[in-house]
């Protein structure tokens, strides 16, 4: 049996499934319930001082038939009064003592600070979250990403959350930088035992092409807002690795951004993040998601043998190098196997004018329309050489780039195959070979 | 990868080899990899789904079909397991076309609904390759319970009993266990070795005890039963093949629907070679069944005969659809009154015409159409006009009341007895079973409760 309990920063969880703060984590109603499903924590929606929100608030794209790949919103920090949410903590803490409860805080002044971070002490929080991250509304007041997005603010504030509070503090860092590693190193100076990231990444997710008005809509005006859910994965995924790689950096990360299922999750932990937190997905499909998320990563751990979280965490890390300290001497070539190909010949046209051109149609397969195609196919195929529909990879010229093996709509079809392992050619990296560049050229010179 | 269970990947070594049953294709058969993920990419993960409602075991059917999706296959077994022991043949028997897919949100948009059952069995049957054994049973009660009949019923009563730790024994009369879908389903959903293979699964990982070729009312009593055992479970099923009772039954070349079932399924004469037309009576599934398994044995003239017409047939419209296009025909309105034969074999059965009574208020009761009659030509006449009751046996039962030789029971499986409990066919007068699971299911609960008290 695998055990996945956690510890992010002195915190300490049942499972690495937490709920971020959003709206699911709105009210003590809705943690509980999400503990019942199986949730390990829960980050509560942002207490600071209430604020009014406006209406509508969430705007999202599709993927022809598959809903939200990708969610944005205009919402603000909880709008409900901070007594009740501090209530709602502690009876949700004395119900469920093993979960992980973290006050996400975001507030102006020291004063205020010190104050709600007592409050949230007193009320039974496991740990702070301090919201440096939120792009819209809140940073236009000074707070949120704008904390985020310096530094040396961010520091300062880290340090004073951290006078106060007796119980450990994450910092929710924004995506909306250059480069995280400088605000992650800015969190770890300021004293907290870990990060959380990403928050949402500042957007306008469409625009009403009839009104003319970007959504989502408040009347006739818009704002941007905050882009999250599946479609900004990829971005919290190296934001996380970025940090994770550091050798300056030795905090523990909480990933956000994207999550909806058990590999979602997994690929953050073997990029190093020791919780996943998730918002978009909950809001699609409800808190029922986790006992997927749950028995997945447990029964991936059983099968490749790790017995405890700290066995998975970072295990990707160390394949994670510079461009420069790839092996340009590596190569790999698309195999297409010809039993399972169906003759789509969609990697053929992916390579043929989206690539490098080499991958060919044999002798006797004609492109046909698809109408012509259709009334064919009617006549039980005849006068096409269906065998001769199986496109074929030119390997000499083949560069190795995945783009067949990704448009192939059969799995395993495509195929990428290590070529010439050959001997004589040891590792090369880009760093070499300018090493030998350049001594190449001190030789010549001398 | 091979299969741990003997008969789930090849034949199973207690069925003959050449039976009649192993001539018949898969009807629908298993998914590759690719194609349950196409079509689990489908489901919309609906919250409080319909097909859940429509399945009698309450499988939820979102979570498992998001497991596959997201590739949890143990998990996605895990899920129907747990609501379904029986959901491997479950998914390959079940009507699904009038449970689960038939209340897919998807009918309501003209767009092929979701196909469950096939789904199901790609994760059901996985976990059989896999030979993975997610159950075990739970700690010594010191109870233990008497089942008799090794059908579906008892097997999910079996199963759920043993997670509780109670003792349970199996007593079957055949010699062979897994009731009617050992013996009676069709070859085209499922063949013997995939039921034989089940009982395994569940007998072997549960620690359930079988004793076969044991008949209770004659080679062990009730009143035995009752004084050896803390519980008892009749899954019993129906009784044997109801006859018209008309002359010339004793014929050769006339049988019963679920007695020829048998022979194919389990070996024996398949009573079909040199037939040339065939007759079935009736109107229900088992008529429909035995039409299409005679069209695949190769009969080229295959007639069903009933009483009443198309519209009225008891049996599921799309069986009958399936079976008019492999070419079966029909004789409506029709009631046989006399097998008629040569040499002690019969050549035809003769019918009367018949019509609704014109003066029956409600249109349904039928009547004679004139005095004409005819014979329908068969060398071979199926008789399947419903299954009979185990009157004799069930009335030995102390202090259980019965309706029409059917085991009244509560929702959760109680008779008039309270030790006694029962599920199943001889519960629900013949349903289906996917209903005998989860008869059997809640049965065993009410057990348990009554054996924790
Ligand atoms: C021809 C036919 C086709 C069918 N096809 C389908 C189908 O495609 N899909 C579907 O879902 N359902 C189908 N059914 C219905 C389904 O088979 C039954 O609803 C289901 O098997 C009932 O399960 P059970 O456990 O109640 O009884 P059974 O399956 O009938 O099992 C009862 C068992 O008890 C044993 N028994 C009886 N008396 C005694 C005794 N005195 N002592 C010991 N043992 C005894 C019997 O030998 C038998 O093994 C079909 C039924 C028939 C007849
Ligand atoms: C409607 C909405 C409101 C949010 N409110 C907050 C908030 O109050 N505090 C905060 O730290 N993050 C907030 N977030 C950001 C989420 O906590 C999370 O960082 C982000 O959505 C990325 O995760 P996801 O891809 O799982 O949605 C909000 C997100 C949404 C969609
Ligand atoms: S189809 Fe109906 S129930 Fe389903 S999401 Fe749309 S409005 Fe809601
Ligand atoms: S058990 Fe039968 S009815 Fe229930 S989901 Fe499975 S196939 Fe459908
Ligand atoms: S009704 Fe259809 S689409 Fe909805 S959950 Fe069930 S199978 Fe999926």
């Amino acid at each position: 049996m695998v055990d996945i309990s956690t510890n992010t920063g002195g915190i300490h969880s049942p499972n690495p499934f937490w709920l971020a703060s959003a709206p699911p984590s709105n009210t003590g109603d809705q943690v509980q319930r999400a503990f019942d499903a199986g949730w390990g924590g829960a980050v509560w929606k942002t207490l600071g001082t209430p604020i009014v929100n406006v209406s509508s608030r969430y705007g999202a794209i599709h993927h022809f038939d598959r809903r939200i790949i990708g969610l944005n919103n205009i919402e603000l920090i909880t709008d409900r009064p901070l007594e009740v949410n501090f209530k709602e903590i502690y009876e949700t803490k004395k119900k469920y003592p093993k979960h992980a409860v973290i006050a996400s805080l975001m507030v102006e002044t020291k004063e205020e600070w010190q104050d709600i971070i007592k409050r949230s002490i007193d009320a039974g929080a496991d740990g702070l979250e301090l919201n440096f991250g939120c792009p819209h509304g809140m940073c236009e007041r000074g707070m949120g990403s704008a904390v985020g997005q310096e530094p040396a603010v961010n520091e300062e504030i880290t340090s004073w959350a951290k006078e106060y509070s007796t119980v450990p503090v994450l910092v929710k860092l924004t995506p909306n930088v250059g480069d995280i590693v400088p605000h992650g190193l800015a969190s770890q100076r300021g004293g907290a035992d870990g990060v959380s990231l990403i928050n949402t990444i500042k957007s306008i997710i469409s625009v009403d092409i009839d009104r003319m008005v970007p959504e989502p809509r408040v009347g006739d005006r818009a704002t941007n807002g905050g882009y999250c859910g599946p479609a900004v994965r990829p971005i919290a995924l190296h934001m996380c690795a970025a940090l994770a790689r550091d050798p300056r950096f030795q905090l523990p990360i909480s990933g956000i951004g994207g999550v909806g299922t058990w590999r979602d999750a997994v690929e953050f932990f073997l990029l190093g993040a020791s919780t996943v937190q998730v918002c978009t997905a909950v809001m699609h499909h409800g808190f029922r998601i986790v006992e997927d998320m749950i028995e997945g990563l447990e029964t991936y751990m059983e099968d490749k043998g790790l017995a405890t979280m700290p066995d998975l965490i970072g295990k990707a890390i160390p394949h994670y190098t510079a461009w420069g300290d790839l092996d340009l001497n590596y190569k790999v070539v698309a195999k297409i196997d010809e039993d399972s190909c169906i003759g789509c010949q969609k990697c053929y046209v992916a390579c043929y004018d989206g690539s490098h051109q080499c991958i060919h149609l044999r002798e006797g397969a004609v492109r046909l329309d698809p109408v012509t195609a259709a009334k064919l196919k009617a006549r039980d195929h005849m006068g096409v050489d269906w065998e001769a529909r199986i496109p074929f990879v030119d390997e000499q010229e083949c560069v190795g780039c995945n783009l067949c093996q990704m448009v192939c709509p059969v799995p395993n079809c495509v195929t990428m195959v290590e070529v010439d392992k050959d001997e004589s050619k040891p590792l090369l990296t880009y760093k070499d070979f300018q090493r030998q560049e350049a001594e190449r050229k001190a030789a010549r010179k001398g | 990868m091979a299969s741990t269970l003997a008969g789930f990947d090849g034949p199973h070594p207690d069925l003959p080899a050449d039976r009649a049953e192993t001539k018949f294709d898969d009807g629908k058969p298993r998914y590759s990899r690719a194609q349950a993920m196409a079509e689990a990419a489908r489901c919309l993960y609906c919250y409080d789904a319909p097909c859940i409602e429509a399945c009698p075991t309450s499988i939820n059917i979102p979570e498992f079909i998001r497991k596959i999706a997201t590739d949890n296959v143990k998990g996605s077994a895990r899920t129907i397991f747990d609501s379904n022991i029986l959901g491997m043949s479950c998914a390959r028997v079940c009507p699904v076309e009038v449970l689960c897919v038939g209340q897919c949100v998807y009918n309501h948009e003209d767009i092929p609904p979701v196909q469950i059952g096939r789904l199901q069995r790609y994760s059901t049957d996985t976990a059989y390759d896999k030979g993975w054994s997610l159950y075990e049973p739970g700690p010594d009660s010191g109870k233990t319970v008497a089942l008799v009949g090794a059908g579906p019923a008892s097997l999910a009563c079996a199963h759920e009993l043993r997670k509780e730790g109670h003792k349970t024994v199996l007593l079957e009369k055949r010699s062979l266990p897994g009731g009617l879908n050992t013996t009676g389903v069709a070859p085209y959903k499922m063949i013997a070795d995939a039921s034989l293979a089940e009982v395994a699964w569940i007998v072997d990982s549960m620690g359930v005890e079988v004793q076969t070729g044991v008949e209770v009312g004659k080679d062990v009593s009730w009143e035995k039963l009752l004084a050896d055992h803390d519980a008892v479970f009749v899954g019993v099923g129906l009784g044997p093949d109801s006859s018209l009772g008309v002359p010339g039954e004793d014929l050769g070349g006339v049988f019963g629907g679920v007695e020829i079932i048998e022979r194919w399924k389990n070996g024996g004469d398949p009573a079909t070679s040199g037939v040339t037309h065939a007759a079935v009576v009736g109107g229900g599934n088992t008529a429909l069944d035995v039409v299409r398994e005679l069209l695949v044995l190769g009969i080229p003239c295959v007639t069903m005969i009933y009483r009443r017409n198309e519209a009225s047939m008891t049996g599921y419209e799309h069986e009958w659809d399936y079976a008019k296009k492999g070419g079966a025909g029909a004789s409506w309105h029709s009631q046989p009154v006399a097998y008629v034969g040569e040499g002690g074999k019969v050549t035809g059965v003769e019918c009367h015409a018949m019509e609704i009574d014109p003066d029956d208020p409600k249109g349904r009761k039928l009547r004679r159409k004139g005095d004409h009659s005819f014979v329908v030509p068969a060398e071979l006449v199926v008789v399947a006009a419903g299954q009979g009751k185990l009157s004799g046996l069930l009335e030995g039962m102390p202090g259980v009341d019965l309706d029409w030789g059917r085991i009244v029971v509560d929702d959760d499986g109680r008779t008039s007895n309270p030790k006694i409990f029962a599920g199943g066919d001889v519960a629900n007068g013949g349903k289906e079973v996917v209903n005998a699971a989860a008869e059997g299911k809640r049965a065993a609960q009410a057990i348990h409760a009554a054996l924790s008290q």
